[in-house]
């Protein structure tokens, strides 16, 4: 049963390892976000907002060129038709409401890709609550549009100089910036990591992607169960999102996408199962890429929202129970996938999303197979990486 | 009998524990600047574990760990670093540091470890009491190692009761809303805050850290409690020593003054 314990813990992964400064911020999240998520009030607002201001359900495509290319029954879950191109927005939308319920002023957030600095910067606007957006500086020069759209929708973005400069160092900043801001403040973590309740708060909020999957599905196919679902991994949210309603139907496969950078042994690479081993990152028990003396080592990927050491705990116990299957994509071949989809679908995917696409030359599944992919984000916050990469 | 415990039952007041990275300025600078700090006075030691992403600490240590990392420092290294220190050092000595490292050095032998050369304490910053008490308190103490709590200025009344009677070193109060790092003076707000921390009547001496920087702060920091923890500071004085020796000691000279 992959279930979150009432201490946080998906089997021996997960907790709060955090300092005693942010305890009571945690502990009056995790003491509400459970009776908060429940009201009516709180779903009426969450699901009135998804509908109307996010644009859900986001539809479920049959992509008919794309699986007569492979083989298989092909659908796309098109999170990249979210407002803002992503499905990180499911999460803000939770948890501005939630944060707004709580009595806090000021919101802050870190960012990899942008997109959830993005997504925050939007809800915040929505909301009118002020934002703090921290991007590590590598970050920051890669995604510049979405640091430009965060400050036309009001946000500070602020620069993470630290470490490798890039989404550790801007969750590190984060998490120091709560720490120096206890009581008015809210962090919106943007993915299924850090401290518990987070892992499991922003998987049910991003759990509506598996919950029309279900239903799309139905209508479509004549049933609830693919054979496969698709994601790609960063923390992990999207993925969290596309898997939770099939955690516990085995007979759904779930095949998480990694980002192997320039080759998982080639020192340059983000794909944490296949490099990491059970550490502590961000306040949770993880699988996390480290030195032998348990120091935090420095991700590549060419896809800045899977550029991350860890992944979130429900993604490290999936892994070690062998419930999902974990893939490695390397920069190239994600390149490759994205412009694959461009051409067969008229789709340019983001390029986090292409690692998810990539896997379907990586695992084995039966002619006929319903294959749904989670494409998590639009490509147009990384045109600059498509046209540098060239050879479309 | 523990260094920590036989040190607050003779000093109650005034007592001064200096935080320094280990590894920092230069690798083998840790047991110079463990005896200069002794020879200017503190009472405790406490050495940080340097970390690549420590999320409770400011740029300076921020920086300090950044540097030892690179000079090469490991806890390997740093035990090394510590065999037969006790030679010379007979003040208290605390390793302060993130879990993830000693999770990977393997959490029994690290204190075994801490024993045999002769650590008396640990400041774990992010290791929450709970976990502390369901999966390391017997360790630590089979070990002999006084396990050090924070306590910020959010932490409610029934929580720093129940951390109170969970610890039997000291208190590490955090002096404000914030990460590690020097600030100039000491508000009203944090001096209600140590007011009304000291009028619970703990069982456990209380010492004030974060933002601790000079004899002012230390001497007004002190009035509310056993003593104060230097950090930040300490670390710019070893970031722009050019005699590690002479510098720490006209420094501590000037706290304790
Ligand atoms: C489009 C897209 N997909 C995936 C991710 C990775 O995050 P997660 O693994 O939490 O879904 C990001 C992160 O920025 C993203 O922008």
């Amino acid at each position: 049963m992959i279930k979150v314990d009432e201490k946080g813990f998906y089997g021996r992964f997960g907790g709060a390892y955090i300092p005693e400064m942010l305890h009571p911020n945690v502990e009056e999240l995790r003491e509400n976000y459970e009776s908060i998520m429940a009201s009516q009030e709180f779903q009426d607002e969450f699901r009135g907002l998804l509908k109307d201001y996010v644009g859900r359900p986001t539809p479920l495509y049959f992509a008919s060129r794309l699986s007569e290319k492979y083989g298989a029954k092909i659908y796309l879950k098109r999170e990249d038709l979210c407002h803002t191109g992503a499905h990180k927005v499911n999460n803000t939308i939770g948890q501005i409401i939630l944060a707004k319920k709580l009595g806090k002023k000021r919101i802050i957030a870190e960012t990899g890709a942008g997109q959830h600095g993005v997504a925050t910067a939007t809800v915040c606007a929505l909301m009118g609550m002020e934002c703090t957006v921290y991007m590590g500086e590598v970050d920051i020069a890669r995604q510049h549009p979405n640091v430009e759209r965060m400050k036309i929708l009001g946000a500070t973005v602020v620069p993470a100089t630290s470490g490798s400069k890039t989404l550790k160092d801007a969750t590190n900043e984060a998490m120091r910036a709560w720490i120096n801001n206890p009581v008015d403040t809210h962090y919106i973590i943007g993915s299924v990591v850090g401290p518990h309740p987070y892992p499991e708060m922003v998987a049910r909020f991003q759990s509506v992607i598996s919950e029309e999957i279900k239903w799309q599905l139905k209508e479509k196919e004549g049933r609830e169960n693919p054979d496969i679902v698709i994601a790609c991994v960063g923390g992990g949210s999207n993925a969290a999102g596309a898997f939770y309603h099939y955690y516990n139907t085995p007979e759904v496969r779930l095949v998480a996408a990694e980002a192997a950078g320039l080759g998982v042994s080639s020192g340059k690479s983000a794909a944490t199962t296949a490099l990491g081993t059970p550490g502590i990152l961000h306040g949770s028990k993880t699988i996390l890429m480290q030195t032998e003396d348990g120091q935090v080592v420095e991700p590549h990927s060419i896809s800045a929202g899977l550029d991350y050491p860890g992944i979130g705990p429900v993604h490290a116990h999936l892994f070690d129970v062998g419930r999902g299957e974990f893939v490695a994509v390397e920069d190239k071949d994600a390149m490759a996938a994205g412009i694959e989809l461009s051409k067969l679908e008229g789709i340019i995917p983001a390029i986090e999303s292409a690692h998810a696409l990539y896997a379907l030359n990586l695992i084995e599944y039966a002619k006929d197979d319903v294959i749904v992919i989670n494409l998590s984000g639009r490509g147009d916050k990384d045109l600059d990486t498509y046209i540098k990469w060239g050879k479309y | 009998m523990n260094r920590i415990h036989k040190l607050f039952n003779t000093k109650k007041d005034r007592v001064l524990s200096i935080y320094f990275t280990a590894g920092f300025p230069k690798l083998e600078d840790t047991l110079p600047i463990m005896e200069a700090i002794q020879e200017g006075g503190a009472d405790i030691i406490e050495i940080g574990v340097p970390y690549s992403d420590p999320v409770a600490d400011g740029p300076t240590i921020q920086e300090s760990n950044m540097v030892a990392l690179e000079n090469g420092i490991s806890m390997k290294k740093l035990f090394a670093q510590l065999e037969g220190f006790r030679d010379k050092i007979q003040l208290p000595v605390v390793l302060m540091g993130y879990l993830n490292p000693i999770m990977q050095y393997g959490m029994e032998a690290f204190c075994k470890k801490c024993q045999e050369v002769g650590i008396d304490g640990l400041i774990l910053p992010d290791l929450p009491m709970q976990q502390y008490l369901d999966e390391y308190k017997e360790l630590f103490e089979q070990y002999g190692l006084v396990n050090t709590f924070l306590i910020s200025p959010q932490t409610s009344e029934s929580r720093i009761r129940e951390i109170d009677e969970h610890s039997n070193g000291f208190i590490y109060m955090v002096s404000s809303h914030s990460i590690t790092g020097a600030k100039a003076g000491i508000s009203e707000e944090q001096i209600a805050y140590f007011k009304r921390v000291k009028a619970m009547g703990l069982q456990n001496p209380r010492l004030i850290g974060f933002g601790i920087s000079d004899s002012e702060t230390f001497s007004k920091a002190s009035e509310y409690s056993n003593g104060a923890i230097i950090g930040s500071a300490f670390i710019k004085v070893l970031k722009n020593s050019k005699d590690l020796k002479q510098d720490i000691q006209a420094y501590l000279k000037e706290v304790l003054h």
